[in-house]
This record gives structure tokens, C-alpha cells and sequence, in this order.
């Protein structure tokens, strides 16, 4: 039902293919092949066991990440997006198969992972300025330099002017905006983001958007992205990792062809429309069917107004 | 007037100020009618003139009825009958007697000679509160924090607190004082016993309440096993642990008086049980009073030192 309402508006055939790449973007993604692999999953399993029983969360995910890449895993609800990024952070242990970055195996969380969360978890204690520096000063950086390589942090966001503040004194947004220097700053080699923007209002999550897409042009950062908006996912991504759930398994990994550099304009270009398109297909058909039951629901709503008042 | 029944609204200050003020002035207006109007309560009558009655005398009180007896005895036999004024029982002074009362307590020698005075009765009370919070807080705090913090650890420790805290403090004191002899020793061990087991259990419930998130970003920030003690869950949880100490500190308190009767009755109960033996029951309202200024007055300052020392603690806000 969902695909013959998506038809309506974008008809298969005056859309492109999302395969089809344009000579600079494809001679783009030939470029980042040939960097080298910073991430790399192999096989890996998840199961997690209740007194109920165990559930098999992850199931043989394979994928890898080259450096300066910027990758977005999207997926339906329970595909364990969440739970994949919090294996590569060390936060939760995997049953099998391995996390590679640049080669060793991850077990536990490690300074060479930075991690942005959904909610906001800046140090309410401490003041801007110093949650940045945390990181450095907890990996042995002294005082001084750690102070001096925070407010150029903090300068690379603009926010330097806030410096001094408690982290309740600033907007979601901006809590989010040092969250994200106050991971960088310890000089990661992988940023991973679980729905960093998921919490904000729809403009403020517009403008930080471009602002992560600015950060990330100026510094030498791989990002794995989990997101459900599948706008954000097509605007930000080079590649999109799309899991399917119960178990969550890899569908597919689309290389996205909207050309860089990336604006607001495009979401609305054929290539931008088409891979959304693709995805709007792959997560519905991946979709539990128990998650997925629209239909049904309609049926059960009676009818509360007027017969006669109809508003469509 | 109708926003002061909104479900977890604030009110106006100038509300507060008022509502304030008047959880006090409430129960001093109340306690006024009782002592000042005659028509209220006043179950006996206070002797002013004996008349020709030879078993009363000036300033005795007796109940209404044996009163009226008296009186219509004497009238029977065409003797002078006895005068007196409604009077409320002896116990229950007047509030003025009471105010009079806090003020001459501190200017009244001490009824023997090496007798303590007032003030160094309260001195030595706030000592004996001071040690056993003190000590109690030295274990009570870290235990806490690493009950909280390890599950493990709370799970080895906490059975066996929550079974101790039903006992009875003042249950130890027989025992405390066979240890410890008759002097402070065992009034200080009674505090602590009082208030160090809810002391290793609320301080364990505060730590497990901090944002596991804020622990997890630390983690992906690289810090590691004592780091994330230090300077994570400790300066995560002290406005919530300030808080609690405030609490327990009140605790503490409620303990004194059990505390002060083991062995030799020392501080603030010695000088009110001393009182109420002589019957100067003002004074015994008075010193009652004292110490709930000086729980109230610590704990107002400490709330106020809060504020200062925690700038980034918003639930302050509302609680104080």
C-alpha cells in the first residue's frame, strides 16, 4: 500500500537510478576506496540473553569504513543501530565475530573512538570550556595546553564566547555543538554518532547539519552517523548502511550520488529523490510486520466527529 | 490565591514570604488563644485567695470541679469561700512565659555549683552531634559511594545494613556504655549508630540515580577506572549528596536526646530533664526550642552554602 502512495509522486521512471553516479561523484568514491580502512566489522553477532529467553539482536554484519568517510546507518526500529554503535564504542561487548580499527580489536571504550549520544551529556558541573578539556586532561594533557586547545575548539563552533557557561545555560543545539568538539578534541580516529540531533526542533537540526558537514570538511574525522531521518542520512552520508530488523542484518550499503558539496538545495534533485526512494522502499520492507501494522490501526479508530464534516 | 493549588507550579515570591511566614506565626496565634482566652480549654482554676479553706493556698491550681466543691462547701457552712482565675495545666505555658523564658535561662546560674549554665549544656550537645556525624559521614559517605557506584560491593554490604538499620539505636546503649564507658563515648556511638546505616543507604541510592550516559560519555572520552570515580560519579552526585547530608544531619539530631540520657545525662537533656524536675516547664519549652533554631538555622546556612558551592544545580532552585 505504502509503495503505490510513494509512486503517485515519484514515478520510477522519470527518476533516475540511485545506482547511477555522475563521472565526478563516482571518480569521488573512487578516491575515498583508495584510502585506508579505518573501521572494519566482520561478522559480527549480537545476542542478548533475559530471563526470558535470548534474542538474536545483530546477525553477521560486515562492513567497513574508509578514512574520512562519512557513513549513516539507517534502519527501522529495533534493527539494533543503536546497539552496533555502542559495540564499536566498547560500551557493550559483542557475542562474535570482530571490530577492527585499523586493524587491533576493540573491547572496551577507548579515547580513539569519540562518541556523540542523542541526549545531552555534557559534565553539568562543569563549565564549557572545561568539559571540552576534559578528554585531553583525562589522557594526560597538562592544564595549560589542554585550556588552549579548547578554546580553539571551541572557536572552530563559535562558540568561545560561551567558554564559561554551564552547559545549562546553552540550547540544545549548542550543547550538541560542544559535545561534538568535546569528543574531537582527544584527536579521535572514528566519530560515532547515536541520533546526535534526534532531540532538536527541525531547524535547529537544518543548521546542524551543515554544521557537522563544515566541521567534518576541516578535520581528518571518519563518522559513523545513526540516524531514522532518512533526509539527514542522504544529506550527510557518503555511503548508507541500511539494516533491516529481527533480526538486524545488513540490506545493503547505497553510495549515495548526490554530488558534493552537499546543500539544501539538493533535497530536492532526481539523485537525492531517487535514493530516497530506495531507502523508503528497504526499510518498509524490512520492517517488522508487528511495527509496520498501519492498516490495521485505521480500521480501530471509530469515527469521533460528525459525518457530514468531512476534512478531506 | 488560586495559583497556590496548581499540581507542581511555583508560586509568587511575595506568596512565599507570606506562606512562610505563616507556617509560624499559625501555631503561635493557635498556641495564643489557648494560653490567653479563658473561654478556651483553662481546665483548672489557680488559687488567688485561699478564703477559709486551710488546704489551699496562693498559686495552687487544682480542676474546675474540685474547685466548685470546695467553694460550694464553704458557702454551705457561711465561710468565706476560696477565689481563683481559669488556668490551663502547668505544663502548658504561656507564650510569653516561654519568650521570657529563653532569655532567663541563659542568665540563670545553674541550680548546683559546678552544674553546667545553659549555654555550655548546648555546647557540649552540639559537640557530641558534631563527633558522631563526623564519624559516621567518614565511613557512611565513600561506603555509600561505592555502594553505589559497584554493584557488587552494594550487593555484599547492603543486605546486611538494611537488617541493621531496623535495629533500634538506642538498643546499644546498655552495650555502649559497658564498652565505652559512662561519658561521651557511648552518646557519640548511639549517633552514629542512629544515622550511619541510612547514611551508607540513601548515599547509595543518590549515587545509582546519576545519568549512566554521563558515565558512558566519560568512558568514550578515554577515562578510566579511578578517573571515572574521581571525577565523574563523585562531582555528579555531590549536590544530591550535600542534600542528603542536610537530611541526615536533622537525623542526627533526633538522636541527641536518647543519646544524652545513656550514661550520665549530659548537654541539652541534663539541663531539661534538670527543668522539668523543678517544674519550670517554660524553660523546658525554651530549651526544646533552642535546638529546633539550630537545626533550622544550620540547615538554612548550609542550604545557602549550597548555592553557592553548586552554581550548576538547578533542582536548588526549587527546593530552597
Amino acid at each position: 500500500m505504502r509503495e503505490a502512495v510513494l509512486n503517485k509522486f515519484v514515478s520510477p521512471n522519470t527518476l533516475p537510478s540511485y545506482l547511477d553516479q555522475s563521472a565526478a561523484v563516482r571518480e569521488r568514491f573512487q578516491r575515498l576506496k583508495r584510502r585506508e580502512v579505518i573501521l572494519k566489522v566482520n561478522n559480527l553477532s549480537k545476542v542478548f540473553t533475559t530471563a526470558k529467553g535470548s534474542t538474536l539482536a545483530l546477525n553477521k554484519i560486515n562492513f567497513e569504513t574508509h578514512r574520512r568517510e562519512f557513513l549513516c546507518v539507517v534502519g527501522p526500529s529495533g534493527c539494533g543501530k543503536s546497539t552496533l554503535v555502542r559495540i564499536i564504542a566498547g560500551l557493550e561487548q559483542h557475542t562474535s565475530g570482530d571490530v577492527l580499527l585499523e586493524g587491533k580489536p576493540v573491547t572496551e571504550p577507548g579515547s580513539d573512538r569519540g562518541m556523540v549520544f542523542q541526549g545531552y551529556t555534557l559534565f553539568p558541573w562543569l563549565t564549557v570550556k572545561k568539559n571540552v578539556m576534559f578528554g585531553l586532561e583525562v589522557n594526560g594533557k597538562g592544564h595549560h595546553e589542554a585550556e588552549q586547545q579548547a578554546l580553539q575548539w571551541l572557536q572552530l563552533i563559535g562558540l568561545e564566547k560561551f567558554a564559561e557557561s554551564y552547559p545549562h545555560q546553552l540550547s540544545g543545539g549548542m550543547k550538541q555543538r560542544v559535545a561534538i568538539v568535546r569528543a574531537l578534541a582527544n584527536q579521535p580516529r572514528i566519530l560515532l554518532m547515536d541520533e546526535p540531533f534526534g532531540a532538536l526542533d527541525a531547524q535547529t537540526r537544518c543548521r546542524m547539519q551543515a554544521h557537522l558537514l563544515e566541521i567534518w570538511r576541516k578535520i581528518d574525522i571518519t563518522i559513523v552517523f545513526i540516524t531514522h531521518d532518512l533526509d539527514e542520512a542522504i544529506f550527510l552520508a557518503d555511503r548508507i548502511l541500511v539494516l533491516s530488523a529481527h533480526p538486524g542484518e545488513v540490506q545493503e550499503l547505497i553510495e549515495v550520488p548526490v554530488p558534493h558539496p552537499r546543500s539544501n538545495a539538493q533535497f530536492i534533485s532526481p539523485e537525492f529523490l531517487a535514493t530516497k526512494a530506495r531507502l523508503e522502499e528497504l526499510i518498509h520492507q524490512g520492517a517488522a510486520p508487528d511495527e509496520d501494522d498501519d492498516a490495521g490501526t485505521y480500521q480501530m479508530v471509530a469515527r469521533l466527529t460528525d459525518v457530514s464534516d468531512n476534512v478531506d | 490565591m488560586r495559583s497556590w493549588f496548581q499540581v507542581l507550579r511555583p508560586i509568587s515570591p511575595r506568596a512565599r514570604l507570606l506562606l512562610g511566614g505563616l507556617s509560624f506565626v499559625l501555631p503561635i496565634v493557635l498556641w495564643s488563644i489557648v494560653s490567653y482566652i479563658p473561654a478556651v480549654w483553662h481546665p483548672q482554676i489557680r488559687v488567688t485567695d485561699p478564703g477559709s479553706i486551710d488546704y489551699l493556698q496562693p498559686g495552687m491550681r487544682m480542676d474546675k470541679r474540685a474547685f466548685a466543691d470546695a467553694a460550694a462547701e464553704a458557702r454551705n457552712e457561711h465561710k468565706e469561700p476560696p477565689l481563683g482565675v481559669p488556668a490551663n495545666p502547668i505544663y502548658l505555658p504561656a507564650p510569653h512565659e516561654v519568650a521570657t523564658a529563653l532569655y532567663t535561662s541563659f542568665i540563670t546560674p545553674p541550680a548546683t555549683q559546678d552544674g553546667p549554665w545553659l549555654h555550655q549544656s548546648l555546647w557540649h550537645s552540639i559537640q557530641v552531634i558534631f563527633w558522631g556525624f563526623v564519624i559516621s559521614s567518614v565511613l557512611g559517605v565513600p561506603i555509600g559511594i561505592l555502594c553505589g557506584t559497584y554493584a557488587g560491593f552494594a550487593r555484599i554490604n547492603e543486605p546486611f545494613i538494611e537488617f541493621f538499620r531496623y535495629l533500634p539505636a538506642p538498643a546499644f546503649g546498655a552495650l555502649a556504655v559497658a564498652i565505652l564507658g559512662i561519658y561521651d563515648g557511648p552518646k557519640i556511638t548511639i549517633i552514629v549508630i542512629g544515622t550511619f546505616f541510612q547514611q551508607v543507604l540513601i548515599i547509595g541510592n543518590t549515587t545509582r540515580k546519576l545519568d549512566v550516559a554521563l558515565v558512558e560519555a566519560a568512558l568514550t572520552l578515554g577515562t578510566k577506572k579511578l578517573k571515572l570515580l574521581t571525577r565523574v560519579v563523585i562531582p555528579g552526585i555531590l549536590p544530591d549528596l550535600y542534600r542528603d547530608q542536610r537530611i541526615l544531619l536533622g537525623w542526627a539530631w533526633t538522636y541527641l536526646i536518647v543519646a544524652e540520657l545513656i550514661g550520665t545525662s549530659t548537654g541539652i537533656t541534663f539541663f531539661i530533664t534538670q527543668q522539668a524536675r523543678y517544674q519550670h516547664f517554660a524553660t523546658v519549652y525554651a530549651a526544646i526550642m533552642i535546638i529546633g533554631f539550630i537545626g533550622l538555622g544550620t540547615d538554612m546556612v548550609l542550604a545557602t552554602l549550597g548555592k553557592r558551592l553548586f552554581p550548576w544545580d538547578l533542582t536548588l532552585d526549587k527546593s530552597a
